[in-house]
């Protein structure tokens, strides 16, 4: 039984009679209306499967891995998802340091229910060998600080960093095809987790004498309510799970106003999640482009000092770090997630068949124009790349551009070739999000046109339009 | 695999809202302040209740209130297969909160302050809706102990299988997988106090299922009250009334 440490912080008489009063009138101490959620931040790390998720003063860290374990008896086919939750000393006076408390554990098991029993996490694609291997996932979530409501702020960082992980890819080998390579990061690309739908967790908080509620409580609120209910729900409008664990009692038609209300609640905080992991995305996408990327240092004219930043960074391949290149903002990219990656896989399919093969196999044409853009202007093309530092590009368009440089074999042909392509990227670039499959067919057939060394400036200008100074290069 | 068969009948031969057969039993336990014993179907639980007496940790009295402690555990018997660790595992942990803030929710505590009581459950045979059956023990306890109670609470679980809401789930029907709703109702006052529910539902869905938790809490409520009429008419007759 847990010690009631929570009885070392209490409010007093007066602030709990003042909360209870204002929530009368509607008002809540931090100004918030009864059903306003408050502003969800989420972070990532450095490594896949971690992430920070702030909601108000509420700050949890959840962190995912892998292992391979013998699966249970009865599931031989299945992987098994399991979290742990951590409630730190410093998050508040009366967690204790050892084993979890009971708040800790409820927790732990509210998660646990929203993401296991609802199917959420595809368990039976974590198989690698019935019976004797499969993936055993772990999520450890960290409480760093109590501002109230750590039931949601949890939930969103186990499915942030859930969404963000990467398992190793492995196979089957050995000569009786029973021994399971895994093959580092390295070698093959780690696979994401296989996620159906993403249960978000809403929690309302009940006071006693007038059958108020309030949505997402914060730390003083909870001291004062007389109950609180949790709703798991996803974007679908399937509940998937609900805790109320005794407390004050409430009407039946109360409990499913609260649930249709959650419903809309859990579909924002979904759109908000998705935003975060597919920015992500593709600043990890990045970062994988730049890793792969070719030794082979590349000069090319054109002055700049992002110039000379680049040449640095091409050259010390491992070194490379994601400062260098320009971050990714957070902004909605939403449908780019998928064609970042694919494009990612085709330049990297690209890069083996490099030389001479693909200068072979390249006929003709661009493969595709995009037939929405519209021709250059010379003159503002000039004027843009001379202004190379205030460039006006979206990120996305950086992002772009910094894969393109990657692969890029340039060669330096006129100006005008340069500035046209730069408008293009730029047009193309403002054609924000709609075409983004054509732009990268685009993109990748730029490349393929500096590679075979017609319109190489092509690239040239793409990059230097985005304002990273393409490599320096060598001719083939 | 067919939880309800085209005839309507689920697998122990009930029809989709029927609840098992329910027993009670008051005074299991005489050592202590109250007890009982509450069986649905194959699930056997025996609760026992110490209270309302002095605080054991003085840390923890409060000055206003009494405290209320719960501690659920499972036998090792009370499993098919023998259980290695009946208590302190997470879902003990989860069960004996949830159990404990349900009965707070409902005991006049504020009648009782700087004392403590605590309620014991122990599950005996598990056969489905052990949840439900310690609640409904833990009220029957309560009441022989005489503790002030705002009003019964009761619980009773329901799922939904092969399209059809069942009431009272048995332990086969609970691990199919398919959703399971736990609700601990308080008759008099007509309103919810405990709600679980895991697996995946639709929300119209939901509400059917819940309503139908709620009207077998109530069939255990009458159940229940009738019980502690006859045992309060037993103790008239004992003192001679």
């Amino acid at each position: 039984m847990e010690q009631r440490l929570a009885n070392t912080w209490r409010l007093t008489v007066n602030e709990k009679k003042f909360i209870e009063t204002a929530l009368q009138s509607e008002l809540r101490i931090d100004g918030r209306r009864p059903f306003d959620y408050r502003k969800v931040a989420i972070k990532f790390g450095k490594d896949d499967g971690s992430a920070e998720v702030r909601l108000g003063h509420t700050h949890v860290m959840a962190f995912v891995t892998a292992q391979l374990v013998q699966p249970y008896r009865d599931r031989p086919n299945e992987g098994s998802l399991a979290i742990f939750t951590e409630f730190s000393p410093m998050a508040d006076p009366s967690f204790e340091p050892g084993r979890p408390g009971e708040s800790a554990v409820e927790l732990g098991r509210v998660i646990d229910r929203g993401l296991r029993e609802s199917r959420a996490v595809d368990t039976e694609s974590l198989c690698v060998l019935s019976g004797k291997l499969v993936w055993a996932i772990r999520v450890d979530l960290h409480i760093i600080d109590n501002g109230g409501n750590l039931v949601d702020t949890a939930n969103i960082a186990a499915l942030a960093a859930l969404l963000t992980f990467r398992r190793p890819e492995c196979s089957l080998g050995g000569e009786d095809g029973q021994e399971v390579i895994v093959h580092p990061p390295e070698v093959r690309e780690p696979l994401p987790l296989i996620i159906h739908h993403l249960p978000i967790a809403v929690t309302f908080a009940f006071f006693g004498n007038e059958n108020s509620m309030v949505i997402d409580p914060t730390h003083h609120e909870e001291a004062v309510m007389g109950g609180r209910m949790t709703a798991t729900l996803n974007a679908n409008g399937d509940v998937c799970a609900i805790q109320k664990a005794g407390g004050e009692g409430v009407l039946q038609s109360i409990i499913m106003h609260c649930l249709r209300f959650a419903s809309v609640k859990a579909g924002d905080i979904t759109e908000n999640i998705k935003k975060a992991v597919d920015s992500y995305n593709i600043e990890r996408a990045l970062k994988k482009v730049k890793r792969k990327s070719s030794s082979v240092p590349m000069d090319v004219d054109g002055a700049g000092s992002n110039l000379k930043e680049r040449q640095d960074s091409f050259v010390h391949q491992k070194g490379m770090s994601a400062e260098r290149l320009k971050p990714i903002h957070e902004e909605s990219i939403t449908d780019q997630n998928e064609d970042i990656e694919g494009e990612t896989k085709l330049l990297e399919t690209r890069k083996t068949d490099r030389g001479n093969e693909v200068e072979k196999n390249f006929v003709g044409v661009l493969s595709c124009w995009d037939p929405y853009s519209k021709g250059v202007d010379t003159d503002f093309l000039k004027a843009s790349l001379a202004s190379r530092g205030t460039s006006t590009v979206s990120k996305q368009s950086n992002s772009r551009g910094e894969k393109m440089s990657s692969e890029a074999r340039l060669e330096e042909s006129s100006e005008a070739a340069k500035v046209e392509i730069t408008e293009l990227a730029q047009v193309s670039r403002q054609t924000n999000g709609e075409k983004t499959l054509k732009d990268a067919q685009l993109a990748i057939s730029i490349n393929f046109y500096s590679q075979h060394g017609t319109k190489n400036a092509l690239s040239v200008c793409h990059l230097a339009e985005s304002g990273i100074s393409p490599p320096p290069f060598k001719h083939i | 695999m067919e939880y309800v068969s085209p005839e309507g009948l689920r697998l122990d031969g009930r029809r989709p809202m029927e609840m098992r057969q329910i027993r009670g039993e008051i005074g299991a336990v005489a050592k202590a302040d109250g007890s009982a014993v509450f069986e649905m179907g194959n699930t056997k639980v025996i609760a026992a209740v110490y209270g309302p007496r002095e605080v054991q940790n003085r840390s923890q009295q409060m000055n206003d209130q009494a405290l209320v402690r719960c501690e659920y555990s499972m036998a090792n018997f009370s499993t098919g297969d023998r259980m290695r660790k009946p208590k302190g595992d997470r879902r003990s942990t989860e069960i004996s909160l949830v159990i404990r803030q349900t009965m707070e929710a409902c005991i006049l505590t504020h009648l009782l302050p700087r004392s403590q009581i605590d309620i014991f459950v122990q599950v005996l045979q598990a056969d489905g809706g052990t949840r439900s059956a310690c609640i409904n023990a833990a009220t029957l306890a309560l009441a022989d102990a005489g503790i002030p109670m705002r009003d019964l609470v009761t619980s009773c679980s329901a799922g939904y299988l092969n399209s059809t809401a069942l009431l009272d789930l048995n332990y086969v029907e609970d691990s199919a997988g398919g959703p399971d709703v736990t609700v601990g109702f308080l008759p008099k006052l007509d309103k919810v106090t405990l709600l679980q529910m895991d697996a995946k539902l639709p929300l119209d869905i939901f509400e059917n299922v819940m309503q139908l938790a709620t009207e077998g809490c109530k069939a255990v409520a009458n159940y229940i009250r009738e019980i502690l009429l006859e045992n309060t008419k037993q103790l008239e007759s004992r003192r001679g009334l």
